[in-house]
């Protein structure tokens, strides 16, 4: 400790005489071209544990230049502990992380920022510091501690250019809202003007829109200025979406690194995030879109769905996860259902699309309707499938909430097809008439497809177990 | 630059404040002084040190004595303007002494707040969180209670006393090469607590001399100032206030948080160990010449705040050169009355309410 203290009363006093003697002379770009030839930033078999704690254990990762790697996981996965290890803040039990060649640990924190600008989780700053006075502290690692850093100016111009803060550049950086303090954050970080680049949930706090933007500037720095970018974040489709690869880290352990596609799979999100998860692409961008859901419950019975389109494929989706075992059908094959049916590991029943109710669907139909415990009809029922429930009543009837998507007849091509095909669906219906209008069994209790799991609970009285 | 600038015009500023508190507070006193006698006798005090000899003194404990060399300073005057004698003896001997040592003090208390302040990142911190004050205070009165006597007996036995107690506190909060501050803090409570005790006790065995101890206690020691305290001082308070200053940039990044500083460039643990111990020895030097004088190290850094701003590079030197004049104007007041009271009753009788004033219409709860 008394050494610790001498030498830091020398260094104090040779702080006042002359330049900081860290990390080289100020403004020399630390030498890169040890790492023109590997990855820019390299983790290997990197260890790290706060006392007996492990948190990280023998991560291997690289990003290269001009590539942005979202790393995702649980809470407590090791992300943010990662993230530190690259930036220099924790040192490794055992393993390395280079970046540009250099060896992180070995460096002191002036040198390693020269190398690596991170982009914090918590951007909250309690004084009243101006934007440009954050921005410019950017700049430390390159400011003596007298002469300041003569390119200073420049650096927090461009930054501030770069994530369109300019505008700000005077006010008081408790002022901004959350979105522009992130953005004001992030020109902090591009005003160290480093290769590497890593951001701590760089989203967490932010609505929708400034997710997207934030994400957006991140991936077009990387295209544009070759930066390599690690950013641990949580939302699993935004990180598909803006990410060149994704790294999923659960436990302290990697559990998958690749393209997007590849990485976020049903079965790797669930083991990450310990909880089951449909994997679908999503409908406009493309890219993987998970969705959780939610803790299976004890909902230990067969029930049956009769019904289509997406209500449908939520109602499915709820007993799923309620730990029912789902039957579905009968319904055109390509309906919304029935995909998130077989995705969801649920037995669908499927007549070929516009081909009409044939006998032989129709039996395999009624089959899974005598074997069900329960049975869910999804209203607005196509009238192909009346009969179907008329003689299985359901137990709960599930009103779409979803009033705009009209109800996919079976055999679509028209209700004379119809009738002439499905012979015995069809008589039944002249049968049943007089009372189209009102539904078959009115003892059915209702649900919304989010609810339809208690309901069926409820109408066979049993104690709902709980959920959680 | 825009920051120096801005630092160059408050400092001229608030020096030009200091000097004008101080010759208003020459003129204040049993005998009145008019402005202009009081100028001219003061810039006949202006004097440049010249040569430095060794002279010899006596220390003397429990009747046994022994003779110690001490440093002898000469200095040549640049000034000789003719000055009553009388005025000039009462403003050169008597008050100038005592305006430069307060001012002195208030300088380096004040400094040393700001630092803690920013360190902390907390708006209760001041000089003797860390327990400076209170190990002075057990230096001081253990050598006031049990007779110590000599030259600067008491200033040294205050000064090791501080300086030993900060270290103890940080040696306590330190593990592992880290020192959290939330740590150091907890351990400062606890060490002062202790060191409470040994004071209360040594006053309880003090005796005759307890009226001489309460008054060390409430920073009555300015009364007695003469040249040699400030000849003392001023070097230790300039060089630890150069070393804080060339640290404000490192202070600024400090208050991001250790982590964020860290990814900075900063090297945390070493840059608050210097800021730790410069505070702590400037802290000590004042508070040793001038007894425990509180609120000067709170109060003056938050008002600066509240002016200047967060940014230390321009907050730090109008602090301290704003405590110089704070505790002078609260030292006049202090032996301008009928009776003399010691300036630590003075500075934390206006300083408080105007903390709580502050605390209720501006947001000095945010630092």
């Amino acid at each position: 400790m008394t050494p610790d203290i001498a030498t830091d009363a020398l260094d104090a006093l040779d702080g006042l005489v002359g330049e900081d003697r860290i990390g080289g002379a100020p403004g020399t770009e630390v030498d890169r071209a040890a790492a023109a030839d590997g990855p820019l930033i390299e983790v290997d078999d990197l260890s790290l544990s706060y006392g007996d704690l492990s948190v990280l254990s023998e991560v291997s990762l690289s990003v290269e230049s001009g590539e942005f790697v979202g790393l995702v996981g649980p809470n407590g996965a090791g992300k943010t502990t990662l993230l530190r290890a690259i930036n220099g803040v924790f040192a490794p039990d055992s393993g390395a992380v280079h970046v540009g060649g250099e060896r992180v640990a070995d460096l002191s924190s002036r040198a390693a920022s020269r190398l690596v600008a991170t982009v914090p989780q918590d951007t909250t700053v309690a004084f009243d510091f101006s934007v440009a006075d954050i921005v410019e502290m950017g700049r430390t690692p390159y400011a003596g501690r007298f002469s300041g850093d003569p390119d200073a100016a420049e650096a927090v111009d461009r930054a501030l250019e770069r994530t369109e803060t300019a505008r700000f550049r005077d006010r008081s950086v408790a002022s901004l809202s959350g979105g522009e303090r992130q953005r004001v954050v992030l020109a902090r970080a591009l005003a160290q003007e480093t290769p590497a680049l890593v951001l701590d949930e760089p989203t967490a706090s932010l609505d929708v829109n400034h997710q997207v933007r934030t994400l957006d500037l991140v991936a077009d720095l990387v295209d544009t200025e070759g930066k390599a970018a690690l950013a641990a974040i949580h939302d699993l489709d935004l990180a598909a979406r803006f990410c060149d690869r994704l790294a999923v880290l659960a436990d302290g352990d990697l559990l998958a690194v690749g393209p997007p596609a590849e990485v976020l799979t049903a079965e790797n999100v669930g083991t990450a995030f310990d909880t089951d998860a449909a994997v679908l692409p999503n409908p406009v961008t493309g890219t993987p879109a998970v969705t959780p859901l939610p803790d299976p419950g004890e909902l230990d019975l067969r029930v049956h769905v009769v019904g289509t389109g997406s209500p449908a494929a939520r109602v499915v989706s709820t007993l799923v996860a309620a730990g029912a075992t789902v039957t579905l059908g009968a319904l055109p094959e390509g309906d919304v259902a029935a995909e998130a049916a077989r995705e969801l590991a649920a037995d669908v029943v499927t007549a070929p699309a516009f081909a009409g109710l044939d006998a032989e669907t129709e039996a395999a139909a009624r089959d899974c309707l005598a074997a069900a415990d329960a049975v869910v009809a999804v209203d607005p029922l196509p009238d192909s499938l009346a009969p179907l429930v008329r003689d299985h009543p359901p137990v709960v009837r599930v009103a779409a909430d979803d009033s705009a998507s009209a109800p996919a007849e079976l055999g679509g091509d028209g209700v004379a097809g119809d009738a002439e095909r499905g012979g015995s669906v069809d008589r039944s219906r002249v049968g049943r008439g007089a009372e189209r209008d009102s539904p078959p069994v009115d003892a059915a209790a209702r649900a919304t497809p989010e609810t339809v799991a208690v309901g069926v609970r409820r109408a066979l009285d049993r104690p709902a177990a709980v959920d959680d | 630059m825009a920051v120096r600038t801005r630092t160059a015009g408050w400092s001229a500023g608030l020096t030009g404040l200091l000097v004008a508190v101080a010759l208003v507070s020459a003129t204040v006193g049993p005998v009145s002084v008019p402005l202009p006698t009081v100028a001219r006798a003061a810039l006949n005090a202006v004097g440049v040190p010249t040569g430095l000899g060794v002279g010899s003194g006596t220390v003397a404990l429990f009747g046994a004595s022994a003779t110690v060399p001490v440093p002898d300073i000469s200095y040549t005057y640049l000034f000789s303007f003719p000055v009553e004698s009388t005025s000039e003896t009462i403003v050169r001997r008597i008050r100038l002494p005592r305006i430069a040592l307060a001012a002195t003090v208030g300088f380096a208390l004040a400094a040393a707040g700001t630092v803690m302040q920013g360190f902390f990142r907390n708006p209760m911190a001041d000089p003797s969180i860390i327990g400076v004050s209170s190990g002075a205070a057990v230096g001081a009165v253990a050598t006031i209670a049990l007779s110590f006597s000599g030259p600067y007996a008491l200033q040294t036995a205050a000064f090791v006393g501080a300086v030993v107690s900060a270290f103890v506190v940080y040696l306590v909060a330190t593990e592992g090469g880290r020192t959290p501050t939330a740590t150091l803090l907890l351990a400062g409570v606890a060490v002062q607590t202790f060191l409470g005790a040994v004071v209360s006790y040594l006053l309880l065995r003090a005796g005759e001399s307890l009226e001489q101890a309460l008054y060390w206690l409430m920073g009555g020691l300015l009364r007695n100032a003469v040249w040699t305290d400030v000849a003392v001082t001023v070097p230790v308070a300039a060089v630890c206030f150069a070393v804080l200053l060339a640290y404000g940039r490192d202070l600024n990044v400090l208050l991001l948080g250790e982590t964020d500083a860290h990814t900075l460039g900063i090297e945390v643990e070493r840059t608050k160990r210097i800021l730790l111990a410069v505070s702590s020895v400037v802290t000590a030097a004042a508070v040793a010449v001038a007894g425990s004088i509180g609120f000067v190290g709170l109060v003056v850094p938050h008002i600066m705040r509240l002016l200047v701003g967060p940014d230390h590079r321009i907050l730090l030197p109008t602090s301290a050169v704003a405590g110089g004049a704070f505790l002078v104007a609260t030292d006049t007041v202090a032996r301008s009355g009928g009776v003399e009271v010691p300036v630590g009753i003075v500075t934390a009788a206006l300083g408080a309410p105007f903390f709580l004033y502050l605390l209720r219409t501006r947001e000095v709860h945010s630092l």
